[in-house]
């Protein structure tokens, strides 16, 4: 049962590292274009290359 | 600015940059965005451009000196129409679908961290470590619900501040009771804890709202990025002949207002100096463009197809014909809003009686002699298991997968209010410039050859005059290449002209009366000309049928003469009523409601703009005036008729897999609530019996992403 003292703040911090992420991705603007960066993906930036 | 204040190097002194954004509703692919971000920033004064795909939107860091209509006119080289607009008009809307979201993140996050915990409970931890889990839960749940519950308290505060009940209220008594009741039992060392089923009930219910937000921010995003073609200003000539833009609001009557060709009048007035052909389809849904000279009175809202002219302004801002129709849309736009939602008709129902239900089994119990504390737990299982979290789910869900498949057809659906009314809809009103034909001069291009067609595309790609856009498209659709023109100017009134190969070429006005659309194909000696009309939506036919299936009675009803009018209405086999002013259409649908019927209207000039308003279920083409789009229920994009037809469809399929969600969350009602009601539901059960509907609900939901096929 102590492995239970490491264990549930572990779970905790990660779940909470998880959120911390979502939110910042969320502040950086990751959401604002779900059609454009499935578009993105598709262009070829070989072109900039001489 | 403050570069004296600042040693900095010349080089960087040119920092302060502006910001400006545009929509440009032709970005399809990922090579429209390479394009724009690539070629935009050689253009000079551009220092970055960033596409926003989703919304059809380019965000262009500039020179702060550079004009916005020099970046209308650079992104117009590179292929797109754009328009530039306001600085965040749908602020409000974005910033409510981040709070859900976000919610849903926290909710998201406390769900599975409670589980855990709950999961060991259930398993069998006893004791010690029984409570500890318990307390870990209610330090974890608390901020949890008071965070990601606000928006259900919120509205339902809201409705019983008002004398008013919606789906929030047992919601919010739902949870709070639980969150209350589990704190006890925690403080006080009881057994049983529900804050897990309290914040999944958060969770799946928040999972709902977040998906009828995105679906509504979606489909205003699609509409606001064409929205806007409108004149929105205006060259005013000054008393010393200068000309300078003036936005509509601020033009006053007497003002002398050079009009280019192309360009749409924002105000009404009289000509002074000059001759055209004005197209009025915006206004009158008339199709064959006015002649117009000095003392002609104009319109705000009609397209000047002709040479430039200076007209003097008489009416403007809110006394425009323009307004007027405004106002009326308005007026007739109030009696949409007594429309009743299912989700709040079911919650009308619904909210009362579980309510009685649990107040009921506190009482059974009480009287029973079971003791207030056990007689409290089980009036929540009750509240709990009836969670209206199917019910939550049911509507949302469904309308979601539904307005995604009509997206991927076409059809931007405003919100799920309007694919309930559509799903209603008996009979069908349509307008026929613009709607069932495609309001567009379209030439006829079969007497050139490849090689003149590739050089009309040419041409007609690098002008925005109405009879070039047509003339470009028919020849994309045909799938011509452009050719490589050089030296190519537009003389507004003329045409353009450019050099190919070393041979002038040119398209041009012929020397014909200004009202007859057509205009002349000049490669060297070599002259063509291209006539234009104005032909129905490729599929008109089939869509019609497609609705006549459905039980529809259809009828044409436009303010176009009588002649073109009856032309349509006998090649499609359609009733029609010619030369209908806005008020003859409103009545028309007025009757049609008084008689019991629930009218579909299909519109887009601003003259059916009130019977948009007034119909129970209106669709809009992308091409119709902003108002028109504001006012209807949906918008569909491109040259097919057929979205219409899918939409009505799709709409009742939609009802249809509502209804039967409503009949599994009943059917599920009518199994739990007897087991709560006699004491039989332990958080676990009641944990995996709301997870389960709530699965049932969103897979039924799911089948209708196949619909719009």
């Amino acid at each position: 049962m102590t492995g239970l003292v490491f264990l549930i703040p572990i779970a905790l911090l990660m779940g909470l590292a998880g959120l911390a992420a979502f939110f910042w991705a969320m502040h950086s603007g990751q959401f604002d274009d779900m059609d454009g960066a499935a578009q993105r993906i598709l262009i070829d930036e070989e072109e900039e290359k001489p | 600015m403050n570069i004296a204040a600042a040693p900095l190097p010349a080089a960087q002194s040119g920092t302060v940059t502006a910001s400006t954004r545009f929509t440009v509703p032709g970005m399809r692919c990922a090579g429209c965005i390479a394009k724009i971000e690539r070629e935009l920033p050689k253009a000079d004064g551009v220092i970055a451009a960033r596409v926003n795909f989703s919304s059809k939107r380019v965000a262009i860091e500039h020179d702060p000196s550079l004009a916005e209509e020099a970046m209308t006119e650079a992104l117009l080289h590179l292929g797109f129409e754009s328009q530039p607009i306001d600085e965040n008009p749908l602020g409000d809307e974005a910033g409510d679908r981040k709070i859900l979201t976000r919610a849903l993140g926290v909710a998201g996050f406390g769900m599975m961290n409670i589980m855990l915990l709950s999961v060991s409970i259930w398993a069998g931890a006893e004791g010690a470590t029984r409570e500890l889990f318990h307390w870990l839960s209610a330090l974890i749940a608390l901020p949890v619900i008071a965070y990601s519950g606000r928006p259900f308290f919120a509205s339902a505060w809201m409705a019983l501040k008002y004398h008013r009940t919606n789906m929030d209220v047992p919601i919010s008594i739902g949870v709070l009771l639980a969150t209350g009741l589990s704190l006890y039992e925690v403080l006080a060392g009881g057994g049983h804890a529900y804050f897990e089923s309290a914040v999944m009930l958060l969770f799946f219910l928040l999972a709902g709202r977040a998906l009828d937000a995105e679906m509504r921010s979606r489909t205003r995003a699609g509409i606001g990025a064409l929205l806007g073609r409108m004149g929105k200003s205006a060259s005013v000539i000054g008393p010393d002949g200068s000309i300078g833009r003036v936005a509509a609001r601020d033009l006053g009557p007497g003002m002398l207002v050079l009009v280019a060709a192309g360009e749409a009048l924002a105000a009404d007035g009289e000509v002074e100096e000059g001759s055209s052909a004005l197209d009025n389809a915006m206004l009158t849904g008339e199709s064959t463009p006015d002649s117009i000279g000095p003392g002609s009175s104009v319109h705000a809202g009609a397209i000047n197809l002709g040479s430039p002219f200076r007209m003097r302004l008489t009416r403007t801002a809110d006394d425009t014909a323009l307004a007027e129709i405004a106002r009326l849309m308005d007026e007739a736009g109030q009696s949409r809003s007594t429309y009743v939602r299912i989700a709040d008709r079911a919650s009308r129902l619904y909210a009362p009686l579980v309510h009685s239900l649990s107040a009921l089994a506190f009482v059974g119990w009480m009287i029973a002699g079971a003791g207030w504390h056990q007689s409290l737990v089980i009036a929540i299982a009750v509240l709990i298991i009836t969670c209206p979290c199917a019910m939550g789910l049911a509507v949302p869900t469904a309308q979601v997968v539904a307005s995604g498949a009509l997206l991927k057809r076409g059809l931007l659906v405003k919100d799920g209010s309007a694919l309930e009314r559509l799903a209603e809809v008996d009979v069908a009103l349509f307008d026929k410039t613009g709607t069932l034909t495609l309001g567009e001069p379209r030439p006829d291009i079969s007497a050139l050859d490849p090689e003149a067609r590739s050089v009309a595309l040419g041409l007609a790609q690098s002008s925005r005059h109405p009879l070039s856009r047509g003339l470009a498209e028919a020849l994309r659709a045909a799938e011509v290449e452009p050719a490589e023109i050089i030296y190519i100017t537009e003389e507004s009134g003329t045409g353009l002209s450019g050099e190919w190969h070393g041979l002038p070429v040119a398209l041009e006005r012929p020397e014909s009366t200004a009202a007859d659309l057509a205009t002349r194909l000049r490669i060297g000696e070599h002259v063509t000309t291209l006539h234009f009309a104005d032909p129905l939506r490729p599929d008109a036919e089939d869509a019609l049928t497609l609705l006549g299936e459905a039980g529809f009675e259809a009828s044409v009803m436009s303010g176009d003469r009588d002649e073109p009018v009856q032309a349509v209405a006998d090649r499609l086999g359609l009733k029609a009523t010619a030369q209908a002013s806005p008020q003859d259409k409103l009545a028309v649908l007025e009757a049609l409601r008084d008689a019991g019927r629930k009218p579909l209207m299909v519109g887009d000039g601003l003259n059916d703009g009130p019977a948009l308003a007034a119909a129970h279920a209106s669709i809009a083409p992308g091409t119709a005036s902003d108002a028109s789009q504001q006012a209807a229920d949906a918008v569909f994009i491109g040259e097919r008729l057929m979205p219409v037809a899918l939409a009505v469809r799709v709409a009742r399929r939609t009802m249809q897999i509502v209804r039967q969600n409503f009949g599994f969350a009943i059917a599920y009602n009518a199994l739990a609530v007897p087991l709560a009601l006699f004491g039989f539901v332990t958080p676990l059960i009641a944990a995996i019996a709301m997870s389960l509907s709530s699965l049932v609900v969103v897979a039924n939901s799911l089948r209708l992403a196949g619909s719009a096929k």
